[in-house]
């Protein structure tokens, strides 16, 4: 949970909207430091947290996490977090014979069926908070998707991503009042003509969500101290139909990250 | 002088080896030619090429992927792979080797042999323990209080050691080569599989199980009992994605498996994040013709590095880059278990490939010896000529 985000983004782990869709983007940089934020931020909220980790090991999410405080492991055992990890059943799934719909990887056998298996995941895990054992009551479900852009890679089509997206965003902020962040990597805004291009997908999502994170590399160039400058867009929530747009510049650390505004970075000044 | 001070062939250039042994109580299996990074702590072993390893943060994280960008007549990464094939045999390691056009074995022949002290260390760990004999030319003169301490250990000189040297000029020795355990997959000898319900072509197919085959039947994941010393498995993929290996994504604009590379990728990091394993692969990025493919592949591999080398291009005669062979481009660069990756000082990197070293160094300009120079001079003469009249002094 990085600090100064929080107070950025006007929100802290006692208080913060609910039914908020939230779209991390970027382009060629890498914008995974704010997933390891909302990580953090909607564990210690005390939300039940279902993550779909589709390019990295849990054990990585884990040394991340301690360092920012929370710890995953404890987490997912008592249920509070349900963690999918892509890559470790990924060569099984593909090997196997008989290929299920509703199995969540079932898009690696059958990339041009949908995502109705991972949808059914998804569904079953948001709607579980209630009947817990321990009578542990979570707070609202969140769905957090690191990376949705790799599905693309191994050959789903767009549409059949904003499908998916728009069920679970009709499920879980519409229907259930929770949060979900997704990460979408795009590539160059000019190597278009794709129309299976991630810039499609990423045009897609930021008409759907409240908040659009996009992080970039500087303008001006390669710099050692500043790694990239991130813009805030708020947009439509509810009635309220505002536009801000705001441009911060950061710095990733060890153990978190600085954002501060242009040309303010302690390197300059 | 705790260290016995004598010219004993191999004490002098493995100069770190003391006789002070650390007390370590960590019941860590210390695998040889790996040692943790300074940065996170993750397995680091070496890609052959020391400067590369400075390059990409150290080394080569196990578990992760390293792709090379060929250049255009695949001299250099061609040189890279077999860089880190001999790395492996002479730390041990074993090795997996595939390619569609040459044979692995004419690849495993053509391996740089290592410079000779590091491999006189190992030879000399086979007969340890001589004493010196009284007729021995190097008895010590003034320490001579020490002359009967034991030798200074250094069977393990060779595998505690990160990173070595070779010599392009010489092949290993079969000996040596042969020691090394090398499991190989040659794509033309290979017969095709029928798998109508997987999205990937044949090839790339069985290549994955050929993978996965032999990382559990040697225990790479843990599967096996502890019974064995663990080890690391370097995989080495050559020249993925051209049409040798039944892929088109490098021959057509709209490629009928513009996936099957990217689906391969995926799913070879799945399998090396739960084994002891490290890849080197290497694309022929120049050939595709679509680049939003080539930054998919890259966004999918660990640490990326281009070669682009000057043979060839109009770059060969320009006087700026006289000294070296090509460039090199660090695409990108690894993120594990931290928040920050390691955030090279500059990205203008050249390569040069000497005989006994892969070098790679920051690009300088030259000094500009222009006219400029004059007209400083002559601003210079005439500032001191207004000074002194000012000061009412004749001029000089």
């Amino acid at each position: 949970m990085f600090p100064e985000l929080n107070s950025i983004l006007n929100s802290t782990p006692d208080s913060f909207k609910s039914s908020d869709f939230i779209l991390v983007s970027d382009r060629r940089a890498d914008a995974s430091f704010l997933i390891h934020h909302y990580l953090s931020f909607y564990l210690r909220a005390g939300c039940k947290v279902c993550f779909l980790g589709l390019v990295q090991s849990f054990s990585h999410y884990s040394a991340v996490g301690q360092r920012l405080g929370v710890s995953l492991a404890q987490a997912r055992e008592k249920g509070q977090l349900v963690f999918l990890e892509g890559l470790k059943e990924s060569f099984g799934v593909l090997l196997q014979d008989t290929s299920q719909e509703t199995q969540p990887l079932s898009y690696l056998r059958s990339p041009g069926a949908g995502l109705e298996g991972l949808f059914r995941f998804v569904e079953s895990c948001v709607r579980q908070s209630g009947d817990g054992n321990a009578g542990e009551s979570w707070g609202p479900p969140v769905l957090l998707i690191d990376d949705l852009s790799v599905l693309l890679s191994l050959g789903v089509s767009v549409g059949a991503i904003l499908d998916f997206t728009l069920y679970c965003q009709a499920t879980v902020c519409s229907e259930l009042q929770g949060n979900m962040v997704i990460l979408v990597r795009c590539e160059e805004e000019d190597a278009d003509d794709d129309e299976e291009g991630s810039n499609l997908l990423q045009r897609g999502l930021v008409h759907q969500c409240n908040l659009a994170l996009h992080v970039e590399g500087l303008p001006t160039g390669y710099c050692r101290d500043i790694h990239g400058q991130m813009e805030v867009w708020w947009r439509q929530r509810g009635e309220t139909i505002y536009n801000q747009r705001k441009i911060f510049h950061f710095k990733v650390h060890d153990k978190g990250a600085s954002f501060f505004a242009r040309g303010t970075s302690s390197a300059v000044l | 002088m705790a260290a016995p001070v004598r010219g004993m062939i191999g004490s002098t250039s493995i100069g770190n080896t003391t006789s002070f042994q650390k007390k370590t109580r960590s019941k860590l299996v210390s695998i040889p030619g790996t040692r943790p990074s300074v940065q996170n702590g993750q397995l680091l072993v070496s890609s052959g090429v020391s400067s590369l390893d400075y390059v990409i943060g150290g080394g080569l994280a196990v578990g992760t992927l390293l792709l090379v960008e060929e250049d255009h007549y695949d001299s250099y990464s061609r040189m890279l792979l077999k860089y880190f094939l001999a790395e492996g045999v002479v730390c041990g390691h074993e090795l997996f080797l595939a390619s569609a056009r040459d044979h692995p074995d004419d690849i495993m022949q053509e391996l740089p042999s290592p410079i000779v002290d590091d491999v006189a260390g190992m030879k000399i760990s086979e007969g340890q323990s001589q004493p010196s004999d009284p007729e021995n030319p190097d008895t010590m003169k003034i320490a001579w209080r020490y002359q009967n301490q034991p030798k200074v250990q250094t069977a393990l000189a060779s595998s505690v050691r990160f990173g070595h040297y070779y010599d392009v000029s010489k092949t290993m020795e079969p000996e040596l080569r042969q020691a090394a355990k090398c499991h190989s997959f040659y794509q033309l000898q290979e017969t095709p599989v029928v798998t109508a319900s997987s999205p990937l072509p044949s090839p790339y197919h069985s290549l994955l199980k050929s993978i996965q085959t032999v990382i559990r039947k040697e225990g790479f994941d843990g599967s096996t009992p502890q019974s064995k010393v663990r080890n690391v498995l370097r995989l080495g993929l050559h020249s993925l994605g051209s049409v040798l290996w039944g892929d088109d994504v490098c021959c057509k604009d709209n490629p009928a498996h513009c996936h099957a590379l990217t689906t391969f990728l995926y799913i070879l990091r799945g399998l090396l994040r739960t084994s002891l394993s490290v890849a080197m692969v290497t694309v022929p990025s120049h050939l595709t013709q679509n680049r939003a493919v080539m930054g998919r592949i890259i966004r999918l591999s660990d640490t990326a590095i281009a070669l682009e080398s000057f043979k060839g291009s109009e770059k060969e005669t320009n006087p700026l880059y006289k000294d070296y062979h090509g460039l090199l481009h660090v695409r990108q660069l690894p993120r594990l278990n931290c928040l920050s990756c390691e955030v090279p000082d500059t990205k203008d990197l050249a390569f040069k490939l000497k005989r006994k070293q892969f070098t790679i160094e920051r690009l300088h300009l030259p000094p500009d010896l222009s006219e400029t120079l004059v007209d400083v001079q002559m601003g210079f003469t005439v500032t001191c000529r207004i000074l002194e009249m000012s000061q009412g002094r004749a001029p000089l």
